[in-house]
């Protein structure tokens, strides 16, 4: 993957966590590693004066040109990004809500392949953060941590050997860390057996979030499972518990498949082909139905339908019909009712282009 | 997820609650959240610390709970009061500085008070000892707490002729 130098060329590469690969990738999209990280001499973030905050932001750029993972990587100052690049940075998941408000000395710096990210002056002084597609708790740990240890070469972090990292929030203090895997759960969801299991989910100390994180909404059936606590546990021990727990998760998902193609294959084959027709010819629609459709659609090409398109084409559809996304592509503001419009085109041109690829007849 | 309150729309807004010392989350739409007046805020995740604060706080007398809010972080000058507002502390040294008020905050949220993850490297032959010490410390409350006494007792040994051979000063912190 080529490296991207300026915004447009990063704009340009697809993540590669939208690529569709790795193990498990028609159910789980996506995993992700976040280690938050404090410098020990400057206060944190929100009690930090600009200039201190200019100074961690030379600090870590600096250690970061030490580290072999991270050391090609390209940084990015909020404060030198439109309002609407920040939003890009969000839709892609490269960095927070907080982070993209773009008023302090704040900015991301994201290694040469794009899996590896570090915010910098976010809640917390930096958060790195590994994001890999499909189910990869363990490489996604290795990159993290790995990147974390480079560093710690050059950086003093703050750290108490009673309560380890300390983050400016107590909710992260310790092993900073957040692993999270974002999970793709349709049947579970039709059969309503989607409660009993989240519930046991929070029973075993993990959380669940929508496509966008904390207080985000569930959409197209989109979970994001991650650990909720942060001391007292190990990363080992906190990562091979998601670890387990989806597992789990993806089997139960798979059981309620075969029962439901078992019960009703036809109704669900013809669900599919429709929400593929409505994305294959729409002319005007809103983001949330891209959303809702392209989970019929997975299911589709998970239960192995041909003439569907890959799975990287649905996942980039995700993100590209994001606003953020559109309207930098159109080069501009638009009204939602021209978004709508323009976002029509995007996933019809998406799809004619995987059709073409595959060589396939959409009318099967 | 769906809402738990109407159990049709989506949940969009999350609660974390305090009942009886006991947390827990309510998930919910927007239109029950608005009908049972828990409207969401820009700031709900500081809401939520503070939440988790504030049902602390009940346990405390009025007299305590000033006392309390004016215990000041020497470092940041942030005041413990602040960071309840916020649920943000100022900085690493503000952990030292409310130790007393925030071990059982932190037994609260994780349900442990002592960090058992990675390390920086800094710190040298010392530190890595100090935790090798601590780790054995744990791994002897657990064969205590599994009446595996043969292992306890050699665990025990081996902290012994450890600490010995490094002086008395290697002891972990935060242990008598």
């Amino acid at each position: 993957m080529s490296m991207p130098r300026n915004f447009d060329e990063l704009f340009e590469a697809t993540s590669p966590w939208l690529l569709g690969e790795g193990p498990h990738a028609e159910m789980v999209l996506s995993t992700r590693i976040r280690l938050a990280r404090n410098l020990r001499d400057v206060p944190f973030t929100h009690r930090a004066r600009e200039e201190q905050l200019q100074g961690v932001l030379a600090s870590v750029q600096s250690a970061a040109q030490q580290s072999p993972s991270l050391h090609d990587g390209l940084l990015l100052r909020m404060s030198e990004c439109t309002p609407i690049d920040r939003q890009v940075l969000v839709e892609r998941h490269l960095v927070s809500h907080e982070l993209g408000d773009g008023a302090r000395p704040r900015g991301i710096l994201i290694a040469a392949d794009q899996r590896l990210s570090l915010m910098i002056n976010e809640e917390d002084h930096l958060r790195l953060q590994a994001l890999t597609p499909g189910f990869q708790l363990a490489e996604a740990w290795a990159l993290a941590d790995r990147a974390d240890d480079e560093l710690d070469v050059s950086l003093d972090f703050a750290f108490s050997e009673e309560i380890g990292y300390l983050t400016s929030c107590p909710t992260n203090a310790g092993t900073g860390l957040r692993a999270s895997v974002l999970i793709h759960l349709p049947a579970l969801v039709l059969l309503e057996d989607i409660q009993q299991v989240l519930k046991s989910v929070t029973q075993v100390g993990l959380n669940v979030r929508g496509l966008y994180g904390e207080h985000s909404e569930v959409m197209g059936n989109l979970f994001q499972i991650s650990n909720q606590t942060t001391l007292g546990r190990s990363e080992h021990d906190s990562i091979e518990s998601l670890e387990r727990v989806t597992r789990q998760i993806i089997e139960t998902e798979e059981r309620a498949r075969e029962r439901m193609l078992r019960d009703a294959r036809i109704q669900i084959e013809d669900k599919v082909w429709r929400a593929y027709g409505t994305l294959r010819y729409c002319r005007s629609i809103h983001a949330r139905e891209v959303i809702n459709l392209c989970s019929a659609v997975r299911l589709g090409v998970a239960m192995g339908l041909p003439g569907l398109c890959p799975l990287r084409t649905l996942n980039e559809l995700l993100v590209l019909t994001q606003p953020a996304h559109l309207q930098r592509s159109q080069g501009g503001d638009l009204s939602p009712a021209d978004r709508n419009i323009v976002r029509a085109r995007l996933v019809r041109e998406r799809l004619a282009a995987a059709d073409h690829e595959a060589g396939a007849n959409p009318q099967g | 997820m769906l809402c738990q309150i109407c159990g049709k729309n989506p949940a969009t807004v999350h609660f974390t609650e305090i009942h009886d010392n006991k947390m827990s989350e309510i998930h919910v739409c927007e239109r029950c959240a608005e009908e049972k007046g828990m409207q969401a805020s820009a700031s709900q995740h500081k809401f939520e610390i503070a939440d988790l604060l504030a049902g602390m706080v009940d346990a405390m007398t009025q007299t305590e709970e000033e006392r309390v809010g004016h215990v000041q972080c020497p470092r940041c000058g942030l005041l413990y009061s602040s960071f309840k507002e916020t649920g943000r502390l100022g900085c690493g040294e503000c952990y030292t500085a409310f130790q007393f008020q925030l071990r059982p905050l932190l037994r609260r949220i994780h349900g442990d008070t002592r960090h058992r993850g990675k390390h920086p490297s800094r710190g040298g032959e010392g530190a890595v000892r100090t935790r090798q010490i601590q780790r054995m410390h744990d791994e002897l409350q657990s064969a205590v707490e599994r009446e595996d006494f043969e292992k306890a007792a050699a665990l025990r040994d081996e902290i012994r002729r450890l600490e010995a051979e490094h002086g008395a000063g290697s002891a972990p912190e935060g242990r008598s």
